[in-house]
């Protein structure tokens, strides 16, 4: 059935070409379907204000496409990639979605994906931390746009130890996700001439951290790195300030942290976590000005994800207009063709697999005192090159880079 | 002689009576099968699906709770176990059609639900539900932490395949058929244990445990086949899903899935056969719906909203309500 759509429409296509290059938008509409977890535990990061960040793309770029119109359809994802597969599979099927922006939970992406690939649609994923989703889960038709847990370890982690932290102390949550981060902590931190000293494994997910942070305490390690993600890492670092961790000498070293969490968490409890982040809405005029927009829109400062939703949309829709067509495979190849140079990103390229490589910062969250507002939290301590950040194509085991 | 005319007479209207009810209730079902049939020329197959496999699962947890009296709360185990069992042997087992796949996942889930049952029966009310949690929780952990789940990522990509080799099932519309025939069967034994001897057995137990003891019936056996069959009926229900979707998640194994069936169970009518189907299309439905909707922000709250007003206000559910008010007013 796909096999004969896809004749049928490379037939369609060469007609076309030899009738003067005039390629297609489907419907005279582009379509787009913004998932994401709107009333869950990621709504924060990505939800509701995700898709004002997707509408205010849209706008900017004007409204239309080469004359045709854009539509936005979006979908809460409960966090279940069930719901998002039949969800997903109604706006390809039915409702001829062209591009689905948001995914937050990876089994939510990871899903999507999938069905993406049956029907030869374009995603394009800004919430999702695993790697996995352009290493053994990659498809040609996604793009994983903003982050992921590479970098989150790799930036961190030799960060912190060229800085000083020599010995680390690890403190893991216990499922697939936690124990990955850990080893890949791990290796960087002992390439870099540092020492994983001892590690301590929690439940996931944990409330009560005291034993955990007592352990990592009496470690005497340079470093505690939290090898979590959401509640489980604001708890812990509630926790680790409430027993003066970071005031004793000891640096918090967090893996996945949003703005929102730290902002949740407060300049007071968060002081001197030290983070790595896609973007921060404080680096320069450019991503001032429109974090200033977006605040005027949602009332709140963006996070990474939020400003990656914009730019990525801005992106895809410029290259359905370069492109003039929406097909999934003509758009992906002008969109990896095109670096991306916006407030997002500077020369971010797509590479093959679908990951956006683009440059990374070491951020550490500021002190009461330096902070001089609600949502001055960051100060940038280094840029991380993209060709460091990411993990590099020769050890992908995407099946696309093989080809 | 005038008395036994009369006891006759009675006993002829009593059997007209049922009669006129098995019509109407094979009548209510004829249509009910009916729009089954048509429903995927109109509405969305997989959704029709999700729709079926939760209904299959509340059906079976009905038979536990509505019917028995036992409250698990532990039933997202089985239907995890039958989904990851299923789902892991059709990924790495090509030759394995599809209800091989499926009979293996729904097996896995009994073998579950009869360690279970042995343990937690020797608790009553607030304690065996407790003990049923604790027991799902140290599923779910397992699963959290099994290489072959794929942990918090899920399990993806599981082949839907052809039954018996020759159906293909990659076809939304068969697929969806030979759920309906699935579900169908099951709801039909689930009708026949209910108005069985060992139905009546069951019933007995949940209105008055004491003195089924001392009719000479051993409880305890009772309970323990009925949760057997319980867990069973919900791991086929995760084995379809596994198929249905393509893909198994820890979401199905998460104390929340154990919460939802309870849900669907009370809002549809617990103890009626229909319930728990009206109740799994009602709480699939809102739960989609409100999804799409500008209320979406808002699907936790107001699921929970309905479950507090169903159970203060309705408490024999949709269906019950609606059979208690045929009865009042339609004799």
């Amino acid at each position: 059935m796909t096999m004969m759509k896809k004749l049928l429409a490379s037939a369609v296509a060469s007609t076309l070409m030899v009738g003067g290059a005039q390629a297609e938008i489907s419907n005279n509409t582009v379509k787009i379907g913004y998932l994401a977890d709107m009333s869950g535990t990621y709504r924060d990061l990505a939800g509701p204000n995700g898709l004002k960040a997707l509408e205010m793309a849209i706008k900017d770029f004007g409204g239309k496409v080469n004359g045709a119109k854009i539509e936005v359809v979006s979908a809460d994802d409960r966090n279940s990639p069930d719901t998002s597969s039949s969800t997903v599979r109604r706006w390809v099927e039915n409702e001829d979605v062209d591009m689905v922006a948001g995914m937050v939970a990876s089994s939510v992406s990871i899903a999507v994906s999938k069905i993406l690939e049956e029907n030869d649609r374009l995603g394009i994923i800004s919430g999702s931390a695993a790697s996995s989703i352009t290493n053994e889960h990659c498809t040609p038709n996604h793009i994983h746009y903003v982050y992921d847990t590479y970098p989150l370890a790799n930036g961190t982690a030799s960060a912190v130890v060229k800085e000083g932290g020599k010995t680390w102390y690890m403190l893991t949550a216990d499922y697939a996700f936690g124990q990955a981060l850990e080893s890949d902590v791990r290796q960087v931190v002992e390439a870099n001439g540092g020492e994983v000293i001892g590690a301590v494994r929690h439940p996931f997910p944990t409330q009560d951290f005291s034993s955990f942070i007592l352990q990592a305490q009496a470690s005497g390690a340079d470093v505690v790195g939290l090898a979590n993600a959401g509640s489980d890492t604001t708890n812990a670092i509630t926790t680790a300030s409430e027993f003066g961790l970071t005031q004793s000498g000891q640096t918090l070293a967090a893996l996945l942290l949003f703005l929102t969490d730290v902002h949740a968490l407060g300049a007071e409890t968060a002081q001197g976590i030290q983070l790595t982040t896609g973007w921060y809405w404080d680096m320069n005029d450019e991503t001032r000005e429109w974090s200033d927009r977006f605040m005027d829109e949602t009332g709140v400062r963006p996070t990474m994800v939020h400003a990656g939703i914009y730019s990525s949309t801005l992106h895809y829709l410029n290259s359905v207009a370069a492109a003039g067509s929406d097909d999934a495979q003509t758009v992906r190849k002008q969109m990896m063709d095109t670096p991306i140079n916006d407030m997002f990103a500077k020369n971010g390229t797509i590479r093959v697999d679908g990951r956006m490589v683009h440059d990374m910062y070491l951020a550490e969250v500021k002190t009461p005192a330096e902070s001089k507002s609600e949502w001055d939290l960051y100060k940038i301590l280094r840029t991380i090159p993209a060709d460091e950040a990411y993990r590099p194509l020769s050890e992908s085991k995407c099946k696309l880079v093989k080809m | 002689m005038n008395n036994s005319v009369n006891s006759t007479d009675i006993h002829k209207a009593i059997v007209a009576e049922q009669k006129a009810q098995d019509r109407k209730k094979m009548m209510v079902n004829g249509v009910l099968l009916l729009l089954l049939l048509a429903a995927p020329f109109v509405l969305y197959p997989v959704f029709l699906m999700k729709i079926l496999c939760f209904a299959l699962f509340a059906v079976a947890f009905n038979l536990l709770f509505g019917f028995t009296g036992l409250l698990s709360f532990g039933h997202a185990a089985f239907l995890a176990t039958g989904g990851y069992t299923t789902g892991y042997l059709l990924s790495n087992y090509s030759g394995l059609t599809t209800e091989l796949g499926i009979i293996a996942g729904t097996l896995a889930a009994t073998v579950m639900g009869t360690a279970f049952a042995l343990l937690s029966i020797r608790r009553q009310g607030i304690y065996f539900a407790m003990v049923t949690l604790a027991l799902a929780q140290l599923v779910f952990f397992f699963y959290v932490q099994s290489d072959f789940t794929g942990g918090e990522d899920g399990m993806h990509g599981i082949p839907r395949g052809k039954l018996l080799g020759v159906l293909d099932l990659e076809d939304n519309m068969n697929m969806y058929y030979v759920v309906l025939a699935v579900f169908i069967g099951c709801y039909l034994l689930v009708q026949r244990i209910v108005s069985s001897p060992f139905g009546q057995v069951l019933k007995a137990i949940k209105q008055n445990e004491p003195r089924a003891v001392s009719l000479g019936y051993n409880v305890d056996r009772y309970k323990i086949l009925a949760f057997v069959i319980s867990a069973a009926l919900a791991g086929l229900a995760g084995s379809m899903k596994s198929v249905v979707f393509q893909l198994a998640s820890l979401n199905d194994a998460h104390w929340h899935m154990s919460g939802e069936v309870i849900l669907m169970t009370l809002v549809g009518g617990m103890g009626t056969l229909l319930g728990p189907v009206v109740g799994a299309t009602f709480v699939v439905n809102v739960e989609y719906q409100l999804a799409q909707g500008p209320l979406r922000d808002w699907v936790d709250p107001i699921l929970g909203g309905i479950f507090v007003l169903t159970v203060l206000a309705f408490r024999s559910g949709i269906v019950g309500e609606i059979q208690k008010f045929m009865k009042k007013n339609l004799g």
